[in-house]
């Protein structure tokens, strides 16, 4: 684990993001709510570590990710990559600024454009931003297919005619053609065999390794999410719940919610299985009608008078925690 | 990109039977513009309607040289039945009737492919636009089409041939300038979904212009009904044309339209004792719409049911 060093600049800041979408009703689209989808979310990634975020289906981490490559405008709050501000930077800088900030997507099947054949859809990126001539493309295409391990005459295939794992690695290729500081993986094995999500895993690793890359890692599964991350940012209903190592996460988690999803989390070791668990009940709240105080209080096993009062702020300095009642070591 | 993996380390997944599978599958490596080939060339009306369709076309092309007169020529016999020397008799002015059918090809395709062509043009620009940006642009852009829908076409079509003149071009232009809204519709309903297809955003974070995500990632997935909806199109362009003539507001004699050939049908005297002035015409016009409707029904088949094997 390589912990990022306090001297070190980050390499991309987000500083209170929100992302609300208006809920529109009746003839005329009145505005009668907002989901929020984000809510206040800000944390630093630093060169050449591996942000995870997790959460559970809708708790915004899917937005947070592609509003830090701008898929999507935040309502408010700001992201900065390397100090510019990608909300605000004029069309012309926001486009070469997208050659170091990349995504890769959860579904393969529908990352890759079905009418265009690998190698057109790998040189695309590089001719479209002028930055090789056809002949160096091609090149760049045969070596990319090599590193993600793609034997080169694939390259006039089109995408239907790939497995799920295959696909995911010419969508990784496609994020890599530019050489981006810092790629976005958007639960980037969530939709592959238990088997190839170990490859592609280490396919991941291995680049970033070779590459110097930068990830923000985002599953809702946990395994994934220890394997290759250094630190671990917890989500739920749009907010940041815990955010530490990923040593700190999973073994002294602070945040309820946290461990109810470690323990969520199946146990490979069917001796171990009959240890105590915190099993969470009831549903995620709409983000339409977050509850009051903290937003976790609906489904807290801890919860007290003021979490349903006054919403915690993210505390602590190494180990984040948004909770008026952090679990002490050995409590649970 | 300076870096050396031992691929084998990341792809044991293709040593399995998937490779198998999938070394078969690739030995015809058939693509999207096959399959649909394959699948359309199984439609047997369709092929036939391309065999007379192509050959329509090559009338039309072909018609200064195949045609066995001038078509504006007049003769000294009118209304002659048949014969050897006009094969399809001469019509009440005293004009080959055969030459005239023959060139009567030239408008009809014309004006099939030229308004279609227009049309969706049109159609396939304001549809990316207002699908692609949505808000007021798709507002203010489907409300014209709604407003576009809402006129009596025929009508209006009627009106504006008389305001700027009857003329072959004419006709093209304002069954052109008009037929736009349902291919309109058709690209935005298709681009609302494609553009959250997830290759549309990945073009997006890649830095694509916009015009290069609309016209080349966007476009070319939508093309299938487009393309469907603009076959049958042309069969209806070629009928709004005969009728244009037919009522005197298309192409004007001299000058040979099957529509305009079949007004001298107006008459009870023409209909029962001189078929050859109206089945001839009549008949290409049931030919050239059928086949046209024929390769559409084929083409749809071929294409839509794309994940059917």
């Amino acid at each position: 684990m390589n912990m990022p060093l306090d001297q070190e600049k980050p390499l991309l800041q987000v500083r209170h993001l929100k992302k609300y979408y208006p809920i529109k009703k009746g003839v005329i689209s009145r505005t009668v709510g907002y989901v929020k989808a984000v809510d206040d979310v800000s944390f630093d990634i630093y060169p050449g570590e591996t942000m995870g975020i997790v959460g559970e289906s809708g708790c915004g981490k899917s937005t947070t990710g592609r509003s830090l490559v701008r898929l999507e405008d935040p309502t408010a709050g700001q992201v900065l990559f390397q100090g510019k501000d990608l909300a605000t930077v004029s069309q012309k800088e926001m486009r070469k600024l997208r050659t170091d900030l990349q995504i890769i997507f959860q579904d393969p099947y529908s990352s890759l454009n079905p009418r265009k054949r690998i190698g057109d859809l790998l040189a695309e990126p590089l001719l479209a931003h002028k930055m090789a001539t056809k002949a160096e493309a091609e090149k760049k295409v045969n070596e990319i297919m090599e590193i993600v391990g793609l034997p080169k005459q694939y390259k006039n295939r089109y995408p239907h005619q790939f497995s799920g794992g295959q696909r995911q690695r010419i969508g990784i290729a496609r994020a890599l053609m530019l050489r981006p500081k810092l790629i976005i993986c958007d639960e980037p094995v969530s939709a592959l065999d238990v088997s190839i999500q170990a490859q592609v895993l280490n396919l991941l690793k291995d680049l970033q390794k070779s590459l110097n890359l930068t990830y923000v890692f985002i599953a809702h599964g946990l395994g994934a999410v220890k394997y290759i991350s250094d630190r671990i940012t917890v989500m739920y209903l749009g907010k940041v719940m815990e955010l530490a190592t990923t040593r700190e996460i999973f073994e002294h988690p602070k945040h309820p919610y946290t461990e109810i999803l470690l323990n969520a989390y199946p146990i490979p070791n069917p001796h171990e299985r009959n240890r105590t668990q915190m099993v969470i009940e009831g549903d995620v709240p709409s983000p339409a009608n977050p509850p009051k105080g903290c937003v976790f209080h609906t489904r807290c096993p801890f919860a007290k008078d003021i979490c349903r009062e006054k919403a915690p702020g993210l505390t602590g300095k190494d180990h984040l925690v948004a909770c008026h009642f952090p679990i002490d070591e050995g409590k649970v | 990109m300076g870096m050396k993996l031992n691929p084998n380390k990341n792809v044991p997944e293709m040593a399995g039977t998937e490779t198998g599978q999938m070394a078969v599958q690739f030995e015809k490596e058939e693509t999207y513009l096959h399959m649909v080939m394959r699948r359309f060339l199984k439609h047997r009306l369709a092929c036939v309607g391309v065999v007379v369709f192509l050959l329509i076309l090559l009338i039309a092309l072909l018609a200064p040289v195949i045609a066995p007169q001038d078509p504006a020529k007049i003769f000294n016999e009118f209304e002659a039945p048949p014969s050897a020397a006009h094969w399809l008799g001469t019509d009440p002015v005293g004009r080959d009737v055969m030459s005239r059918l023959i060139f009567g090809a030239q408008v009809s395709v014309a004006v099939g492919i030229g308004a279609v062509a227009i049309y969706v043009a049109i159609g396939i620009v304001l549809g990316l636009v207002a699908g692609y940006f949505g808000g007021w642009v798709d507002m203010l852009i489907m409300r014209l089409t709604d407003v576009f829908m809402s006129f009596p076409y025929f009508m209006v079509i009627l009106v504006l041939v008389s305001i700027i003149g009857p003329s072959l071009f004419n006709i093209t232009l304002v069954i052109g300038l008009l037929g736009w809204p349902a291919i309109a519709r058709l690209v935005r309903g298709s681009v609302l979904s494609i553009k959250e297809m997830d290759y549309v955003k990945a073009g997006v974070a890649l830095g694509y212009s916009t015009p290069k995500i609309l016209f080349q990632h966007i476009l070319p997935n939508a093309l299938a009904p487009i393309l469907v909806n603009a076959t049958f199109g042309v069969a209806s362009a070629i009928i709004m044309e005969a009728s244009l003539s037919f009522l005197g507001m298309g192409v004007r004699p001299p000058a040979a339209s099957w529509g305009n050939m079949l007004t001298q049908a107006e008459s009870i005297t023409v209909l029962s004792s001189q078929p050859w002035l109206w089945i001839p015409p009549g008949l290409m016009i049931l030919l050239a719409v059928l086949s046209v409707n024929f390769i559409g029904d084929g083409l749809r088949d071929a294409i839509e049911s794309q994940n059917a094997k």
